[in-house]
């Protein structure tokens, strides 16, 4: 099977419930080993910081958490264009069942950050460029939702929030660039594309890891509750009504 | 152009039979500054370093409270299903109707904020430059806030909703503004952030009437 094909099967709801099955239940268990190696490292084996001591372990949580709030929601506003443009069934699913995913990552993000911060900066919240960014983003987050529950005809209400998702995407760049023009406290990226971390391997390691945990549970996250969303959504239809066993297969009659 | 030109002409006409609707906004901004003088203890001395933050957010709250009229008659009587179906181009015609929402919102506050400047003891040298960065800020305010107001049209939970759609989407508008006006201030020189506005609103310019058009489309579909 072609990538194109593959492409085009996944935007059909019967196809995506029977193939992913699986690829959930493997992101799933990786997402749990990955984690669980990436925690126990992080926390047991990483030295700890000469200056910040142990405090620094709840990296460990925050930057997997805070690169996921941003990762979500450019998801979502890329799902929002393939449903403006191509009115692809799947990527409707997509924004409406990991809103919820995203809001409760950029929640973790910021409640990790305040908790290292008071015993670090000395205070639980800095209005500074990056955390100021991330609050905004939990508002844009909750603006998702507000819009979807305000909007009674679901359809309608998975294009708006498309609209808004596409909207919102545009502004983060523009939004974190003018709120990085204060002075900033927060130091920073962690992880860069163009340079090598300034911690050393035995601290980042564990890290990385943990990222990419966070990305497999992000995966199996969302396999799961598009396949809940596609039964709820198909369950008038032949093939989930003979699935749960409400109809004898046509074969058998 | 010609869509442009029909549209502001046509907007423009209702805007000035009814310019009750437009004025509250207005005398909004001014409540609010006379509330946060009083709120801030009234000794005038004080409000210097403020000023320009409390300045800038009531402007935004302002734009805010204008905006829910921006469709909001048109929807009812109508006239917005025909702008829907009208075969010339959407993008000049949203333009129109947003230009003439500026005019009332944003160009109006632009022209009335020396006075809430002086209530709140801004020096006066800053008054100019705060102007130049409200009119090169109000239009992306306007435009940013049209995508907002299409897409809560008609709902029931409207104004909340919109002040949470919207608000977030304005903040650079409010980093920049106030970093230019506290420059100005201090005596430094806030080119820069003045260059920003400007490319925020040409940004919003070219981008937001295309969010707008789909979302007034959503939005008369459903009703």
């Amino acid at each position: 099977m072609t990538p194109r094909q593959l492409w085009h099967r996944l935007g059909s709801p019967k196809w995506f419930y029977h193939m992913t099955g699986p690829w959930g239940s493997g992101f799933l268990a990786l997402a749990l080993l990955l984690l669980s190696i990436g925690a126990i490292w992080g926390l047991a084996f990483a030295p700890p910081d000469y200056q910040q001591g142990n405090s620094f372990r709840i990296i460990y949580v925050h930057v997997p958490a805070a690169m996921l709030a941003q990762s979500v929601y450019l998801v979502l506003g890329g799902a929002g264009a393939l449903l403006l443009v191509w009115r692809m069934k799947m990527a409707a699913l997509v924004l409406e069942t990991m809103v919820g995913f995203g809001m409760w990552a950029t929640a973790l993000a910021l409640f990790t950050g305040a908790v290292w911060g008071k015993p670090t900066w000395g205070a639980w919240w800095v209005f500074d460029g990056r955390t100021t960014s991330t609050l905004v983003l939990l508002f844009l987050y909750f603006g998702l939702h507000a819009l979807r529950r305000a909007i009674p005809d679901p359809s309608a209400a998975g294009r708006a929030c498309a609209l808004l998702a596409i909207v919102g995407a545009i502004n983060i760049p523009i939004i974190k660039y003018s709120v990085n023009w204060w002075t900033t406290l927060h130091q920073g990226a962690t992880f860069k594309l163009t340079e090598a971390p300034a911690m050393p391997a035995t601290m980042w390691a564990p890290l990385l890891v943990n990222v990419l945990g966070a990305y497999c549970l992000f995966a199996a996250n969302l396999i799961a509750n598009l396949r809940n969303a596609v039964l709820r959504r198909e369950r008038s239809t032949q093939w989930v009504r003979e699935m749960v066993g409400l109809d004898q297969p046509a074969t058998t009659r | 152009m010609l869509a442009f030109a029909i549209q502001f002409r046509r907007d423009w006409l209702c805007l000035m039979r009814s310019l009750d609707d437009a004025v509250n906004p207005l005398a909004f901004l001014f409540l609010a500054t006379a509330l946060f003088a009083i709120g801030l203890g009234g000794q005038s001395e004080r409000f210097a370093e403020m000023a320009p933050g409390v300045i800038w957010v009531l402007v935004l709250l302002a734009n805010l409270l204008s905006l829910e009229g921006l469709f909001r008659r048109d929807f009812e009587d109508g006239a917005l299903e025909q702008f829907v179906l009208l075969a010339q181009p959407q993008f000049a015609a949203v333009l129109g109707k947003v230009a003439v929402h500026w005019c009332a919102s944003g160009l109006a506050m632009t022209v009335l904020a020396p006075v809430a400047a002086l209530m709140l003891n801004l020096p006066l040298w800053v008054v100019p430059k705060l102007l130049l960065c409200l009119l090169l800020a109000t239009p992306a305010l306007s435009l940013i806030g049209a995508v907002g107001a299409a897409l809560t049209l008609g709902l029931r939970s409207g104004g909340p909703l919109l002040a949470l759609l919207v608000l977030p989407l304005q903040l650079p508008v409010l980093v920049f503004g106030v970093s230019a006006t506290l420059d100005e201030t201090a005596g430094l020189d806030a080119a820069a952030q003045v260059y920003w506005l400007a490319a925020i609103s040409v940004l919003a310019v070219t981008l937001a009437p295309f969010a707008v058009g789909a979302a007034l489309r959503l939005s008369v579909e459903q009703s």
